[in-house]
């Protein structure tokens, strides 16, 4: 059972990747803060409590395998990279500049701790596929884990992986669905309904749990679920809300591909602050 | 007549081979492997083959992730579809990441046949010439497969290897023949013009070479089986020499063979040059050798385009 201490230590490292984000974005001038936001607290319980893995040791043969799908969320994978020892805080104000390691989107090439490079929606499922394959063909018992868009889920690459998941009984694969219901042109309901996702991949075979993807708990709680499913793999539709954090963000489409302002960053630091000073009163 | 044998017959067997001597290389294929013949590999190693269905964006997305795990992997299906429809997955799942994926195709170009068009990729090595860190070779017979899937497979990093469905004329003696990676082969020797050739062009080349031989055309052949890398060496002496080049591919003249031959020549040694390959045309339904007749892809379209680049020279 997770502790109140350690539930606590989450959302006090979700409070930090959120500063990191607005703040990374803000001087790139670039970068997609809403989507990083809405699954920030799926990566930092990812981060600081769930994944086996070793900063000093980015290819640990026991690590389990992360593959961030959604590649446009990079500043929320960089900054819980980042917090976790892979690389220093201060290099995340390199976002997207020429020569860095924190492309746009991630580049494992570039980057030591990245899993995989993605980047075109759609790609990442497959891969994890071919990860988690493979380690059952070498009866290993590291895990797979990873993001996808809910809006990546109109892409049909998915739903072929999904169909080859369950049909290679890649019961040691876990996926989140971050189902922020927004994409770049308006909602995922105006642009090309995804509903019902759940059905959808439990038609395919998959083991379905839906939760509040910002509510810790659920979140471990699912992780622990998926963990005891012996045949089939696991899909967490995690609900969240775009922008999830910044009051005058969330839920808002602007910022799905646009950083903030220099005001807007101030009013959004005062309130992870104060979110974050709640939390630490806890600890 | 030559001796015949088939490309994919010498990688499905050399497949076998490897898969007994090393236990990390595993094969996929997209619902095509009795044709490609990675059905041999499937039977020897059932464990180590993962069909992917009809779905070859997937199938290259999980090649990608078995080889991100260390694996030596082999995905085989139709040039057209593994090529073609896997185009963005193999650009951005396989090169960019430098993943040990080794696409290993069969029924490349127009001898495939009655299938007809929609089956017959003449644009792949133009497609998959272009994306950084990929390798295309194409073998010149079964014996120069073999050699060249093994050569693939002891190499890091993604590899486009481009095969034929027909079984073809043996260029090469399996004895005496070494590949040598990145090598373009001077085969024939000749100083008045030099047919630049790949896949089964080569044989074609050699037959026409010696036809000319009897006009007392001196001809030198050169098999490209390695369009990338691409032996700028070599091709750039044998330009000098002969200061007459003919390229003949069974593939669009538009991005393939003889466009890289031109690249290299245009800027270190610019001699006349005549392509031969398909004219930027969609293919058909009919035999093999109909339809290479119809495209001149034949002894008496090489020596016609001999011809030509002479009064140019």
């Amino acid at each position: 059972m997770i502790t109140k201490t350690e539930v606590h230590n989450i959302m006090k490292y979700s409070c930090l990747i959120r500063r990191h984000i607005l703040e990374m974005t803000l001087i790139a001038k670039s970068g997609h803060p809403g989507g990083s936001l809405s699954m920030t607290d799926i990566i930092s319980t990812l981060y600081f409590y769930w994944l086996k893995i070793d900063p000093k040791k980015p290819l640990w043969e026991e690590r389990d395998y992360f593959v961030l799908a959604k590649g446009h969320a990079s500043p929320a994978l960089y900054s819980a990279m980042a917090e976790r020892g892979f690389f220093p805080v201060s290099y995340l104000k390199t976002l997207r500049q020429l020569g860095t390691g924190l492309q746009g989107h991630p580049d494992k090439r570039r980057l030591p701790g990245i899993e995989m490079s993605t980047g075109s929606l759609g790609q990442g499922l497959s891969i994890m596929v071919g990860i988690s394959m493979g380690l059952k063909l070498d009866k290993k018992p590291n895990r797979v884990f990873g993001v996808l868009g809910d809006g990546e889920c109109q892409e049909g690459q998915v739903w072929e992986a999904a169909m080859s998941a369950a049909h290679y009984n890649c019961s040691n694969l876990t996926i989140f669905i971050d189902k922020n219901n927004l994409q770049i042109d308006g909602t995922t309901d105006e642009i090309m309904s995804i509903d019902p996702i759940g059905k959808k991949f439990e038609s395919f075979g998959w083991n379905v749990l839906t939760i509040d993807g910002h509510n810790i708990l659920e979140i471990v709680s699912a992780l622990e679920k998926a963990e005891n499913e012996t045949k089939k793999p696991t899909v967490i539709v995690a609900n969240t809300v775009k922008g999830k954090g910044v009051s005058f963000m969330e839920h808002q489409l602007c910022f799905h591909g646009s950083p903030c302002t220099d005001e807007e960053f101030c009013i959004a630091e005062k309130e992870l602050k104060n979110a974050l000073g709640e939390i630490t009163c806890q600890i | 007549m030559p001796d015949l044998a088939g490309t994919r017959d010498y990688f499905g067997k050399t497949l076998v081979e490897l898969g007994n001597e090393n236990p990390n290389i595993v094969v996929l294929d997209a619902d095509l492997s009795s044709s490609t013949r990675t059905s041999m590999f499937r039977k020897a190693y059932p464990d180590r083959f993962f069909n992917a269905g009809i779905a070859e964006q997937n199938c290259i997305g999980m090649a990608a992730g078995l080889a991100n795990l260390g694996k030596i992997v082999f995905a085989s299906s139709f040039a057209m579809f593994i090529t073609g429809r896997a185009w963005e997955q193999i650009r951005n799942s396989v090169s960019y990441a430098y993943l040990n994926v080794k696409i290993a195709a069969t029924h490349a170009g127009i001898t495939v046949g009655e299938d007809g068009a929609s089956h017959q990729a003449l644009e792949d090595i133009a497609i998959m010439r272009v994306i950084p860190e990929m390798r295309v070779l194409v073998p010149a017979d079964a014996i120069e497969a073999g050699q060249m899937i093994r050569s693939a497979a002891e190499m890091p990093g993604p590899f486009y290897i481009r095969m034929s469905r027909g079984n073809t004329p043996l260029v090469f003696n399996s004895i005496e023949y070494q590949y040598e990676y990145g090598k373009s082969k001077v085969i024939r020797e000749g100083e008045d013009v030099a047919i630049m050739a790949t896949g089964i062009m080569v044989y074609l080349a050699l037959e026409a070479a010696n036809e000319l031989q009897k006009e007392n055309i001196k001809v030198s052949v050169v098999n490209i089986s390695s369009i990338k890398p691409i032996d700028e060496e070599t091709i750039i002496q044998v330009a000098k020499k002969t200061r007459a080049i003919v390229t003949a591919e069974e593939h669009s003249v538009f991005g393939g063979l003889g466009s890289a031959v031109a690249e290299v020549l245009c800027q270190h040694c610019p001699v006349p040059i005549e392509m031969l390959g398909i004219q930027g045309v969609f293919g058909e339904s009919g035999k093999p050798d109909e339809l290479l007749i119809k495209h001149h892809l034949t002894t008496e379209g090489i020596i016609d385009k001999v011809k030509k680049v002479l009064k140019r020279k």
